[in-house]
């Protein structure tokens, strides 16, 4: 039985390792081919993304997307989820709909959404109007994880401290913050992630004017291959697999997934 | 601190920004679009305000058919693929050590933010004739000669798969962890074989979990808008990938905010389902 066990594992570990082990192959070829197994061994198509300004503009582009809309969700989801959990106000859930609601809808919806409204606004083609878009798209992160958050405060420590006299504000800062700081940190890790590897409502919103990694990543597709696009894609999912393996690290992971009952165990 | 309603002006003011952000950029542009979906398209540029239902009219032709069709049909595969691959891989992660389950969470939470565009490109590499699998094969002698394995439905059927399991993973794994572990024990006690258990008591006992991620995962799997245009010929365009190629390539903006109105009550009803569904299953 646990032999059985162990191989369905190794089944699903190659399935889901087999396209990167391939990508990860042909980014080391020596010549501009996407041959695999690679065609002699060079690191050199790593350092393109660093030194061919066009992917160098286009990671830097995907970076400050990725910080600003994400710092952006957080500051949405962490007033509206502390109202909630301070407030008796169920009409406020209706907020709280709203910001799960475009990560629920497929992407398209969203990503279309936000063209028309650009482009009726006419601010369609500025790069702040992806932040916002962004911010919008992935609220829902921090929003989950914060109202998780919020849930695991116990009031009583709160109780306390109103009791000696801290107001709101004190408490804020001297209580809850610290105890919230885990899950907006993971939060903003969440977002963070996601929005580097967002293609759609990017390329609706400022696809004309910026370009970002995922962008570059698909006209490369349509236009010529070159083995640049599989270093940037193994520079991806390791960038990933570090900030979820941090956040994993300083967090409860299982708990942030839902696994309440971790700690009984 | 007891929790009280917001009594004075300023006790509302933490959620006054959050609130405008949602309002100003999530619902406008929703009403944005629904209004664009009636607006007359204008040759070469975008549209012009006006009150007409030509573009829902587009959706009763053949075409159109096949196309929904179609994008049921792969959503409805796709979640059937998911969920027999991720149940029993869920329940048995569920049941290893704290250090593997994270290690696994990780791994899995990884793939699923990849970007589509990135997945795209990696199975279209995996299964292209200069660098795909079918070396591997060429090498260990099995076939003669390698050859490309896409564009077809397989590949954009993996692709959809491999781009959806992560989710599928996530989405049954709380409602595993919180199964009662007696259940199984009481079965294998009474002599039943460990697949005799999953499949006559774990399977049983999370029936409402697995319809609600069925659903789940359809709605995911319906969201996919590069996948089939990359991997697949054009008869495999989905729906999602009709609307961005009408909205970005043919620059049909009425057109293509009409279908995702459509999309968008095709997925509402399917929440609603799930909702009720769960509702049934918290009763039981």
């Amino acid at each position: 039985m646990n032999a059985l066990r162990n191989l369905y594992f190794v089944v699903i570990g190659l399935f889901l390792a087999l396209p990167l082990i391939v990508v990860a192959g042909v980014s080391v070829n020596e010549k501009q081919t996407l041959a695999f197994p690679p065609k002699g061994f060079s690191l050199s198509w790593y350092g393109e993304i660093f030194l061919n300004p066009e992917w160098r503009n286009a990671l830097f582009a995907s970076l400050t997307l990725a910080v600003c809309s994400a710092a952006l969700a957080v500051a949405i989801a962490l007033p509206l989820s502390w109202f909630l959990w301070r407030r008796v106000a169920p009409w406020a859930n209706i907020f709280q709909l709203l910001g799960i609601a475009p990560f629920t809808l497929p992407p398209v919806i969203t990503a279309l959404g936000m063209l028309t409204f650009w482009a009726t606004t006419g601010f369609y083609g500025q790069p702040w109007t992806a932040v916002i878009s962004h911010a919008i798209f992935f609220v829902t992160l921090p929003l989950v994880t914060l109202s998780l958050g919020f849930t695991a405060i116990d009031r009583s420590l709160v109780e306390a401290a109103a009791t000696m006299g801290a107001d709101d504000r004190t408490i804020f800062r001297t209580v809850v913050l610290p105890l919230i700081l885990p899950y907006i940190v993971s939060g903003y890790a969440f977002a963070f992630v996601l929005s580097l590897n967002e293609y759609i409502v990017a390329y609706m919103t400022v696809g004309f004017t910026v370009e970002t990694l995922p962008i570059k990543i698909f006209n490369a597709l349509r236009y010529g291959y070159t083995p640049t696009m599989a270093s940037v894609t193994i520079l991806f999912v390791a960038t990933a697999a570090v900030i979820f393996s941090l956040v994993a690290r300083f967090g409860d992971l299982p708990k942030l997934l839902g696994a309440m009952a971790a700690d009984d165990k | 601190m007891r929790r009280e309603p917001p009594q004075r002006l300023v006790d509302y003011a933490p959620i006054a920004f959050p609130a405008i952000m949602l309002t100003v950029f999530f619902v406008i542009p929703f009403a944005t679009m629904i209004a664009v979906s009636f607006f007359q398209r204008q040759q070469g540029g975008f549209y012009i305000p006006a009150f007409q239902l030509a573009n829902y009219e587009r959706f009763l032709s053949l075409f159109f058919a096949n196309v929904l069709g179609f994008s049921l049909m792969l959503a409805i595969v796709v979640a059937i693929c998911c969920v027999l691959l991720a149940l029993p891989f869920t329940y048995l992660l569920a049941r290893m050590s704290r250090k593997a389950q994270v290690v696994w969470l990780v791994a899995l939470l990884s793939v699923l933010s990849l970007s589509e565009v990135i997945i795209g490109f990696a199975w279209s590499t995996l299964f292209s004739r200069t660098a795909g699998i079918t070396n591997l094969l060429v090498m260990m002698g099995v076939m003669s000669e390698a050859k490309a394995l896409l564009p077809s439905f397989g590949a954009v059927l993996t692709g959809m798969v491999y781009q959806a399991f992560p989710y599928t993973v996530l989405v049954l794994y709380p409602a595993i962890v919180r199964l009662d572990p007696t259940l199984t024990e009481a079965a294998r006690t009474l002599g039943a074989s460990p697949l005799k258990a999953f499949f006559t008591v774990v399977v049983p006992a999370l029936r409402n979990t697995i319809t609600a991620t069925l659903i789940m995962v359809f709605i995911f799997a319906l969201g996919s808008y590069l996948l089939p245009q990359l991997l697949g010929r054009p008869q495999h365009w989905t729906l999602s990938v009709l609307i961005t190629d009408q909205a970005v390539y043919q620059s049909n903006m009425p057109f293509a905010a009409a279908m995702a109105v459509f999309l968008v009550l095709v997925t509402l009803g399917l929440v609603a389902l799930t909702a009720f569904v769960g509702r049934k299953g918290e009763a039981a």
